[in-house]
């Protein structure tokens, strides 16, 4: 009777449970979700930054125009005069994602725009991903780590830096996607089942769709298997997990454009294929050590594994000569800086001036991933105890991802998830051992602190949960915790194994110790949630489109970027070239709708660096270039009179570097004196007559009659000067984007007669040339 | 030493031949399967090697085509094999089941890259 009573009551509780942990995701999610609406709520639902802009004007195309036409798309808007392949150089996963979206909410008649649904595309990914960590956590530690692994991942923020609502970046899906192969993989790697490879390899697909990131999962996924094998843990369930892994998935990967014939072709993706074949030699080695005999084996061991050998020593000769013959040695730059992190900064400025590539400062480890960073190596520990497959995946994870966020800022990212799940499982050991020896100690009242716990923090929840669910967690630990887990539940009703009773004895705290223990995870629990809420709300959610500023006056709002792009889109000729630095490009195009020379794809170097030339020339030169290109308007940021500190003086050094890179008559020590870098009366002629310079303190000495910038926080060096071959058309509110129109070139026979005359009668011929305009 | 090397070579061979005659005949075929896909690799690796790679991508999935369905067989062979012990609880009807739903993924896809 006593036994139909436990039965049923085990029962009852893992039906509450089942139900409670699915409570807890839901509200998981809408936490996840409704952390980042801060930048709707706080600015407007606006897509944010420069990348988004690109992927929202992609997604009007896809929806306008139909898939057929997305994948032929030719943009002749970007990149004047080459134009781009947009169907064939784009990652697909993000904009099909949001168009796919839009397509199932407008048949049910629900009449959302295409960039409402493209703003809140980021926060639900992000739910989603949080489930896929709950799935991760679960299969490698239980229910109880993967509610608190979501619950942290919900609000980590350094995810939520890349996926507030408008961030409309590839990211945004990516990471879900990520999660969620990694946990197809260990869901394989547990069950051995050939249907979640095949998921596997279709969520593998749709993380190549989304993001280049796809490389770290099909390098980390060989690594584990490599480790499994080194290990002496390779099992049949590895080889299902992977081996058809590895063909479907780089079929799948191949499917897609803007990979191509890279997934065979280029040396990330070597690693994959090696451990392929060396699992196969593996895995013919454990067949035949189980047909023969031990002694046989002996013998057949000297055989195969001397054929064995020499197979893969050709095959890996083989691999090295493919990679040493073909150019960069079949790495490409993004790669290679993430092995050697100097190599970007030596060689290639266009990737080092990009900010997120640079590689992160400790504060911005505890800005972004705070506590977690020092429940980590507690996470780590409690994955050793005991090392299972999955275990092991996450430790590896972790340690690759930590490497590779040293490299560089952006891919903090990738350690967020890992430093999530590790945290989870630390956070819910913690809590397991402290309860239990409450439990213990508390021999009428098991329940009881369960009930104190009823607060609305994640940790408490998560807490209370894994009393409820103790058993559960340790379920899917394979059959011997499960067999001491029988004993356990037993334990409060019937009378106990004496050996579980001792072995649990050992494991308890005194009752104060894990008291205060609890309360200051509690804590340490809130402290992150105040810290993540804190990051998204301030740090991280603004648009970058529009700026704000808290003064003794009040709030100041600069939305001098949307006043220039809508002059230019109501000013200008619809095929207007214009001229920008590139990280304006894909704003132009999306909201001025105008063809710009260059933008943020930076696929062209030496396009770019025809732009950083011009801007960096003197005022003459600069004209020619940009003639040559057929650009009508030159749009500068400048920050100098609202001390907005990203603007183009401060990038310039970027453009000197990157011209010069291609054009070696553009020097950088021309532009600095002493080294230093300065716009002041100190600073080098060659950097006061620079187009850069004339654009953006061009009629500046006006506004307070000293000329005072406040980024730089110094007079500037040339305070008077004109124009003479661009022409000031429109400057914002707030100065902060100025735009200029190159003055029609001369009557040719005028200004071949006399130089000196055409320099004088400039002001003149700018009037004449703007009525009779023969660019007209 | 060489005689020593020849008799065990012999001696291994000998064990290995009677202990893959015990193995059940259903495994045998998965095991043809296997062989055959295999050697249809190899062969078009082989015409690669003589006519060249041109169109690449037909080439690519029919060697992967040949290795995926070789891969997926031995899969299968792993799963429906009486002596592991690790898949003793999955049924062979659902590993099968699995093998079907893997091959017509894999065969889709090749169908689209194809070309």
């Amino acid at each position: 009777m006593a036994a139909s009573e436990t039965s049923n009551g085990t029962t009852l509780r893992h039906a509450f449970g089942n139900v409670f942990a699915l409570f807890i995701l839901l509200l998981i999610g809408v936490l996840a979700f409704s952390i980042r609406l801060f930048s709707v709520i706080k600015y407007e639902s606006v897509i944010h930054e420069f990348d988004p802009y690109f992927n929202y004007r992609v997604t009007q195309f896809l929806t306008k125009k139909g898939i057929y036409d997305f994948w032929n798309w030719f943009d002749d808007r970007t990149w004047y005069p080459l134009g781009r392949v947009i169907g064939g150089t784009v990652f697909p996963g993000l904009t099909l994602t949001a168009g796919t979206i839009w397509w199932i909410v407008n048949s049910l008649n629900i009449p959302l725009s295409v960039e409402t649904v493209c703003v809140f595309t980021a926060p639900i990914f992000s739910a989603f991903a949080s489930w896929a960590t709950y799935l991760l956590t679960k299969e490698v530690k239980g229910v109880g780590a993967g509610l608190t692994a979501a619950a942290l991942l919900a609000m980590v923020p350094s995810y939520i830096s890349r996926s507030v609502a408008g961030s409309y970046d590839n990211e945004a899906v990516a990471i879900f996607a990520l999660i969620f192969t990694f946990y197809l993989y260990i869901k394989t790697l547990n069950t051995g089942s050939l249907f979640y490879a095949t998921l596997n390899a279709i969520a593998y697909f749709y993380m190549v769709c989304s993001w280049g990131g796809y490389t770290f999962i099909i390098n980390l996924i060989p690594m584990h298997v490599l480790l499994c094998i080194v290990t002496g843990r390779y099992s049949s369930r590895l080889y299902i997990a992977y081996a058809p892994l590895v063909v479907l998935g780089t079929l799948l990967a191949a499917l897609v454009p803007v990979v191509g014939f890279n997934a065979v072709m280029t040396s990330e993706h070597f690693a994959s294929f090696l451990v392929f074949i060396i699992i196969h030699v593996v895995a013919l080695v454990y067949y035949i050590k189980g047909v023969l005999s031990p002694r046989m084996f002996k013998v057949a061991v000297t055989l195969v594994l001397s054929v064995g050998l020499v197979v893969c020593f050709a095959v890996i000769a083989v691999l090295v000569a493919l990679v040493a013959s073909s150019p960069t040695k079949g790495w490409s730059g993004r790669s290679l800086s993430l092995l050697d992190p100097t190599y970007a900064s030596k060689y290639i400025p266009i990737i080092a001036s990009v900010s997120e590539h640079q590689p992160p400062t400790w504060p911005s480890y505890f800005m972004d991933i705070n506590v977690l960073a020092f429940l980590v190596p507690a996470g780590i520990i409690a994955c050793f105890s005991p090392l299972s497959d999955a275990s092991s995946f996450v430790i590896l994870y972790i340690v690759t991802s930590v490497y590779f966020s040293g490299v560089m800022v952006r891919l903090m990212l990738v350690l967020a998830p890992a430093a999530c799940i590790m945290s989870g499982i630390a956070l819910s050991e913690a809590f397991e051992v402290f309860t239990r020896s409450i439990k213990f100690q508390l021999p009428g009242a098991p329940i009881d602190s369960q009930v104190d716990a009823g607060d609305k923090s994640s940790d408490n929840t998560t807490a209370q949960n894994d009393v409820a669910k103790t058993e559960k967690s340790e379920d899917t630990i394979k059959e011997r915790p499960s067999r001491k887990n029988k004993k356990k539940e037993k334990e409060p009703v019937g009378q106990p194994s004496v050996k579980s009773r001792f072995e649990k004895r050992l494991l308890v705290l005194p009752l104060e110790a894990s008291i205060l223990a609890i309360f200051l995870l509690v804590l340490l629990g809130a402290f992150y949630v105040v810290h993540s809420v804190w990051a998204a709300a301030e740090a991280y959610s603004a648009p970058s489109i529009v700026l704000t500023s808290h003064s003794h006056d009040g709030l100041h709002v600069f939305d001098d970027f949307r006043e220039a792009y809508a002059w230019l889109s109501h000013n200008t000729e619809v095929d207007d070239k214009v001229a920008s630095w590139w990280d304006y490009g894909y704003q132009t195009t999306a909201m001025a709708n105008r063809t710009v020379i260059v933008d943020n794809n930076t696929w062209n170097n030496t396009h770019i660096a025809t732009v950083g030339t011009a801007m960096s020339s003197p005022e003459k030169a600069a004209w020619e270039i940009f003639n040559s290109l057929d650009v009508k308007y030159v749009l500068v940021v400048f920050g100098g009179l609202v001390g907005y500190p990203s603007d183009d003086i401060n990038k310039f050094l970027w453009m000197v570097r990157i011209g010069g890179g291609v054009f070696p008559h553009i020097k950088e020590p021309d532009y600095l004196r002493d080294g230093q870098y300065r716009i002041d009366s100190q600073a080098t002629p060659t950097m006061l007559n620079c187009l850069m310079y004339k654009l953006s303190y061009y009629r500046f000495v006006e506004t307070d009659g000293k000329g005072f910038d406040r980024v730089r926080r110094t007079e500037i060096g040339k305070k008077y000067f004109k124009l003479n071959y661009f022409e000031e058309v429109f400057t914002t509110h707030h100065w902060m984007v100025r735009i200029y129109k190159l003055k029609p070139p001369k009557n040719r026979i005028r200004g071949k007669t006399k130089k000196s005359k055409s320099k004088t009668s400039s002001k003149t011929g700018k009037r004449s040339g703007t009525k009779k305009n023969p660019w007209h | 030493m060489a005689r020593s090397t020849s008799k065990d070579a012999q001696a291994l061979f000998q064990s290995l031949r009677s202990a893959y005659a015990a193995t059940p005949t259903n495994l045998k075929i998965i095991d043809l399967y296997v062989v055959f896909a295999v050697l249809t690799a190899a062969i078009q690796i082989v015409y690669m090697a003589i006519v060249g790679s041109f169109p690449f991508n037909s080439f690519l999935s029919g060697v992967l085509s040949c290795i995926g369905t070789a891969v997926l067989a031995v899969c299968l062979r792993i799963q429906v094999n009486k002596d592991n012990k690790e898949f003793k609880d999955l049924p062979p009807e659902r590993a099968f089941a699995d093998f079907v739903l893997c091959n017509l993924v894999l065969h889709l896809v090749i169908m689209n890259f194809l070309g």
